[in-house]
């Protein structure tokens, strides 16, 4: 029993990460209609531009306690590159869909080498700060507290956007830009400032996502290649541009990764892709995507 | 090949309209005399390029040979299917793999049977996943391609007693037409009989493709490109039209995997990784995909960049990156499309 308790909650710190890439994912596809295949370099940013900050800041003397937070704030930060990205990607918004994938493709590569300018090619790892918290141990099970503190941000950023979108004004602008685009604009919003908004938030996602994985896991030059195709898994699973669908698509595959991880490690990737095919198959706009062409 | 494939479309449309004769069949306007001259300048540049290019880029024409079939493989589903296919190298993959089978299997390196095995594995392996991906257009296409495509490498990768995991599998070198030729060394073999024989097969399979893509069939597929609602209504299989260009270019790919893997003498995983994929669309993107041999020249300059880029620089990525994302945005027909367009201006001026 204890086991499988710890599969689900190693499960679920996976699912946290995959869902912030896989939400900014969604919310860039639910209303600019872009499947952005740059998202793993831009959590792979998060990672190196969070293990540089950090370590900077444990440098200059600052607390090692306080490490989350400045982790939270590098994601932020870094995140802010979405505005000259959505510049560049302005461009071709009027184009056929497959260039749209080919541009973010172009930024993928360029930003596989920039991060190995800044970095090199050698994996960076955070220092001796996961285990700052201790671990917490729940019904027999113990974890490290800084993995439930992830899930927390993950699931408090989850609601945070879900009130955003939901509640407040600029989210329902949001929302109508996303219904239709040209509508938006003639009851006058500003739909090149939308998109600006909407491109940065989902970036700003990716990073966040990017620089909260990395006291557990080292920032190298694949792990962005790596995370698009398990966070496109996610996507297709819960439905593309679903902000729900992206937070069950996460725990669905963070948790199939964990259980095969554990009792059969060959087939870890696999079993996703068993998933994948099978809502394809079956329900091909997703679990909860609207149906499309 | 002029003017553009819409209209094309519509006219033969219009042609096989119910009381139309069999004879009343246009096909599409011939080549120009100019460019079956170019053409025959390249083949008769490439017949004696081992007996004036240097060995080093002697090695870079063998990988251009490879490609060249895949691109010509691909482009029947993206230039003229309209479909976009981000997991196309697991048909490389599957061409250089099932080489290496055959000759760890039954011991055998005959490179007919070498390209028999690929293509039967490929046609076998793609027409489940092309009943399936012919469902889907767009981002959904590319997404469900490029699910398969990472399903075969994790497979590739975990699986080591059967596929060798990271380190792949060998691929010897072939016999041709079962003669051993072992006067040649390593790269003399791949620069001598071998370059000759991936020329022949090359033209050879570059002629069938053409001949399919004029053929009845090619019009269907572009009007299902164009507008499958009408080419439906019209009487196109839409979706089985979409699942041949789909097996074929998946033969495509795995004649050019072969001819990959017996080149470097390896077939392993990362052949069936996404980014390979992606490259493949650079390519056709780079020379061109609206035209015939555009993504053939795509190939072409594609292996020169990457190669001049990365004697310049280890930071090639970011240059070839660069390039696309000009090209997409700047200049979207391609190397090709330049060109027409240049000639274009000169012709109104």
């Amino acid at each position: 029993m204890a086991a499988y308790f710890n599969i689900l909650l190693a499960g679920v710190f996976q699912a946290a990460v995959l869902f912030l890439v896989a939400s900014g994912l969604q919310l860039i596809f639910g209303v600019q209609r872009i499947v952005n295949l740059a998202c793993g370099s831009i959590y792979a940013l998060g990672a190196y531009f969070g293990i540089f900050v950090t370590s900077w800041a444990l440098s200059k003397g600052l607390p090692v306690y306080m490490f989350p937070l400045v982790l939270l704030a590098s994601g932020i930060v870094i995140g802010l590159i979405g505005i000259p990205l959505e510049r560049l990607i302005r461009t071709i918004y009027n184009r056929p869909e497959s260039f749209q994938l080919l541009l973010t493709f172009a930024v993928m590569l360029m930003f596989q080498d920039i991060l190995r300018y800044f970095w090199g090619a050698d994996p960076q790892q955070l220092p001796n700060v996961s285990m700052t918290f201790g671990t917490i141990s729940v019904l027999g099970v113990s974890m490290p507290t800084y993995n439930v503190m992830v899930i927390g941000v993950a699931i408090a950023l989850a609601i945070g956007m879900a009130y955003f979108l939901g509640k407040t004004r600029t989210g329902k602008i949001l929302r109508a830009t996303a219904e239709n685009r040209e509508t938006s604009a003639a009851m006058g919003i500003n739909v090149t400032r939308v998109y600006v908004l909407v491109f940065t938030l989902g970036t700003m996602l990716g990073t966040i996502g990017g620089a909260l994985v990395i006291p557990n896991a080292a920032a190298s030059l694949g792990m962005g290649v790596e995370l698009v195709v398990e966070a496109f898994a996610v996507v297709v699973i819960g439905g593309l541009g679903s902000m729900k669908g992206a937070a069950v698509g996460a725990l669905i595959v963070g948790l199939i990764r964990a259980l095969s991880a554990m009792i059969y490690p060959e087939a870890e990737i696999l079993a996703i892709y068993a998933i994948v095919l099978a809502v394809l198959i079956w329900k091909p706009a997703g679990l909860y995507g609207k149906v499309e062409a | 090949m002029k003017p553009n494939i819409a209209n094309t479309v519509d006219d033969t449309m219009h042609n096989i309209a119910p009381n139309a004769q069999e004879s009343d069949f246009v096909a599409p306007p011939g080549i120009p005399r100019i460019k079956l001259i170019l053409g025959g300048l390249v083949i008769a540049l490439l017949a004696i390029a081992p007996l004036i290019v240097s060995q080093y880029y002697m090695t870079l024409l063998i990988p251009f040979f490879a490609y060249a079939v895949i691109l010509l493989g691909f482009n029947l589903l993206f230039g003229y299917g309209g479909l976009l296919s981000f997991g196309h190298a697991l048909f490389i993959a599957i061409g250089a793999y099932a080489a290496a089978a055959l000759v760890s299997k039954t011991g055998m390196v005959s490179f007919e049977l070498m390209l028999l095995t690929a293509i039967v594995a490929s046609a076998i392996i793609s027409l489940p996943i092309a009943l399936l991906a012919s469902r889907f257009t767009g981002i959904f296409f590319g997404m469900l391609t490029l699910s398969f495509g990472m399903l075969f490498h994790s497979f590739l990768n975990k699986f080591y007693y059967i596929t060798g995991g990271e380190s792949g599998m060998r691929v010897p070198r072939p016999t041709l037409f079962g003669m051993e030729l072992g006067q040649f060394d390593k790269t003399a073999f791949l620069a001598g009989p071998f370059y000759y024989y991936c020329l022949v097969v090359i033209l050879l399979l570059a002629f069938v493709m053409w001949r399919i893509v004029r053929s009845p069939y090619g019009i269907h597929l572009m009007a299902s490109r164009d507008n499958p609602v009408k080419a439906l209504y019209l009487g196109v299989k839409v979706r089985n039209v979409r699942a041949i260009a789909f097996v074929i270019s998946a033969v495509y790919a795995a004649i050019g995997g072969v001819i990959l893997g017996i080149n470097t003498g390896l077939a392993d995983p990362e052949l069936a990784y996404w980014t390979h994929s992606g490259h493949l669309v650079f390519m056709a993107v780079l020379g061109g995909y609206q035209e015939f041999l555009g993504p053939v020249l795509g190939a072409f300059v594609f292996i020169l960049l990457q190669d001049e880029l990365s004697s310049l620089t280890q930071y090639w990525r970011f240059f070839l990156g660069a390039i696309l994302a000009i090209m997409v945005i700047a200049l979207p027909g391609g190397i090709m499309g330049a060109i027409r367009k240049i000639k274009g201006k000169g012709e109104q001026s």
